[in-house]
């Protein structure tokens, strides 16, 4: 379990002040994965230089099972860090050392002795798929087997918590989905903490139980992936269930309503639209559309044309009754919309 | 080439000034990368942003020693370090007494280059390795030098080519080997048997060393 709270952290630079961070407050239970997902400067990696205390945050706390870890002296530093198992974009692994001297490397820190370290090294390796590597150099591993020996590494204190900064961002999409599924399956098997960073929606839904959105060094929405996903006004649910590009929207408005629906769950089993269909007897044109299993549910995301004289309050009573989120689409979010694109 | 066997001056005093230049250069090679090697790190560990930045202390080691000295021609640095080297060893003349201003003189110049090599490490190598939980030290014997090791070797060995051109100077002004070989016999007499001969040995003794450093860096290279 890991809680932060209330975390700021203010650069200086010359006279001006740059707030990176702007009280930044989570906590992911153990055995679950926490995304956190922002753009480029929305202080990601001020985030991560804080947890990891490479950098001292201005005020606020980071705790882990209850141990302050953000206000431990300079001389129990190390120590702190080491709950704490670090996975690069780039692995970081040292050149002239094998996978197995990598991996050996924080235990050798710490003067674990040499029969110890060779059996932790050989289980570790073995964890991550990597029997019969220990002497190959990164140079002669792939990037995916590069970053399962910076998991290794990063598992060998025995961390808590592992925090993955940007982990298959350097990698490519078969090779994405192996490592997401070796972090999850690692997750569920050690009871670890996981914090993935990432600017990735697409690693947000296939292994993530929870999301932050942070935005400038604020944390704008947050919640379970079915929660957030569910609320048709979220920045998140847009997220992770974009429409693909269609017809622009002042050109489908002037035929008639145009409608946005947020099915998830058990709604997303039923023949909803059909329903409409023949309840008020019109026809409708589905737009534009996408559907996703996340965090195991159900979700679909619609955007349909309804016939221009449509009762259009009816329609969305008949929707919210059964569950199911809906809103009319607004000449002004075609104008927005359009601004965007 | 009858001519280079049968000429007493390479029959009696070639071996002599060879091993007067191989002792000048290995001496100070020796002293140029024990001292060296420590103030590049220091000036690299030092510098701001560094792994633990003193901005005055590096300020005063970075320009005033390190750029001082390597303005300073050598040539002029070996006569004016004369005094200092026979406090240090008894005499002015010899190769020993010659080890000391060549040291002096490529001290800052390896410092710079181990420095440079240093800041070469990848950063995220020393983030990950801060990461784990290593001491400054062990950032700085298990990631820094470990993971620059071939580079450091490249610049030993181009470090050791320059003093093999130093200590040709060297001999000018007392030191004795191939350079005082060349300048008495091939300059100032016109033999130009002994000249052409020390130049050749010197070129040989150059390809050797960078011929050698170049293998082992190769070796110490997994990327």
């Amino acid at each position: 379990m890991i809680t932060v709270t209330d975390l700021r952290k203010v650069y200086r630079q010359g006279k001006m002040e740059v707030v990176a961070l702007d009280g930044v407050t989570l906590s992911v239970p153990k055995g679950s994965i926490h995304g956190i997902i922002g753009h480029s400067g929305a202080g990601k990696s001020t985030l991560v230089r804080c947890l990891t205390l490479l950098d001292r945050p201005t005020s606020g706390s980071v705790s882990i099972d209850g141990t302050e870890l953000s206000s431990v002296r300079d001389s129990e530093i190390r120590a702190a860090r080491r709950r704490i198992g670090m996975v690069f974009q780039h692995a970081n692994l040292m050149d002239s050392r094998t996978a197995a001297g990598n991996v050996a490397h924080p235990l050798e820190l710490v003067k674990t002795p040499k029969d110890k370290i060779r059996t932790r090294v050989a289980e570790l390796l073995k964890l991550v798929g990597l029997e019969g590597f220990e002497n190959a150099y990164p140079s002669q591993l792939s990037g995916g087997q590069r970053q399962r020996v910076g998991i290794a590494r990063a598992l060998a204190s025995d961390p808590e918590v592992l925090l993955c900064d940007e982990p298959t961002s350097a990698l490519d999409p078969a090779t994405t989905e192996e490592i997401l599924d070796l972090i999850q399956d690692l997750t569920r098997r050690l009871q670890l903490t996981v914090l993935i960073i990432t600017h990735e929606m697409n690693v947000v839904k296939r292994v993530c139980d929870s999301v932050s959105l942070l935005s400038r060094g604020r944390i704008i929405e947050h919640g379970a992936l079915q929660e957030v996903a569910g609320e048709l006004d979220s920045k998140l649910a847009r997220a992770l269930l974009p429409l693909p590009p269609s017809e622009p929207l002042h050109g489908a408005l002037q035929r008639g309503p145009v409608l946005e629906i947020l099915f998830s769950g058990e709604s997303a089993k039923e023949p909803v639209l059909t329903g409409v269909a023949r309840h008020f007897d019109m026809d409708l044109n589905v737009l534009a559309g996408s559907v996703e299993t996340l965090g195991g549910q159900q979700f679909g995301h619609l955007r349909v044309q309804l016939a221009e004289n449509a009762d259009f309050d009816a329609v969305l009573h008949y929707l919210h009754e059964r569950g199911i989120s809906a809103k009319r689409v607004a000449a002004d979010a075609a104008a927005a919309e359009e601004g965007a694109n | 080439m009858n001519d280079i066997f049968s000429n007493p001056v390479l029959a009696r005093a070639l071996p002599e000034a060879i091993m007067e230049t191989l002792q000048m250069v290995g001496i100070s090679a020796f002293f140029t990368v024990l001292i060296g090697l420590p103030l590049g790190v220091f000036l690299h560990v030092t510098a701001p942003g560094g792994l633990r930045p003193m901005p005055v202390t590096n300020r005063i080691l970075s320009d005033v020693i390190v750029n001082i000295t390597r303005s300073i021609p050598f040539a002029i640095l070996m006569v004016a370090l004369i005094p200092l080297a026979r406090a240090l060893t008894g005499t002015s003349l010899g190769p020993i007494a010659a080890s000391v201003s060549l040291s002096i003189g490529t001290i800052p110049f390896f410092a710079r280059l181990v420095e440079s090599c240093l800041r070469d490490v990848h950063h995220g190598k020393i983030d990950a390795a801060q990461v784990m939980g290593s001491t400054n030290m062990q950032v700085i014997s298990k990631v820094m030098l470990r993971e620059s090791l071939p580079a450091l070797v490249a610049a030993a060995t181009t470090t050791v080519v320059t003093l093999v051109g130093y200590s040709a100077m060297a001999g000018l002004v007392g030191g004795g080997g191939l350079g005082k070989l060349a300048y008495n016999y091939g300059f100032q007499r016109f033999d130009v048997t002994v000249m052409i001969v020390t130049i050749v040995l010197i070129v040989v003794l150059v390809q050797v060393i960078q011929l050698v450093g170049e293998r082992i860096s190769r070796g110490l290279d997994h990327r």
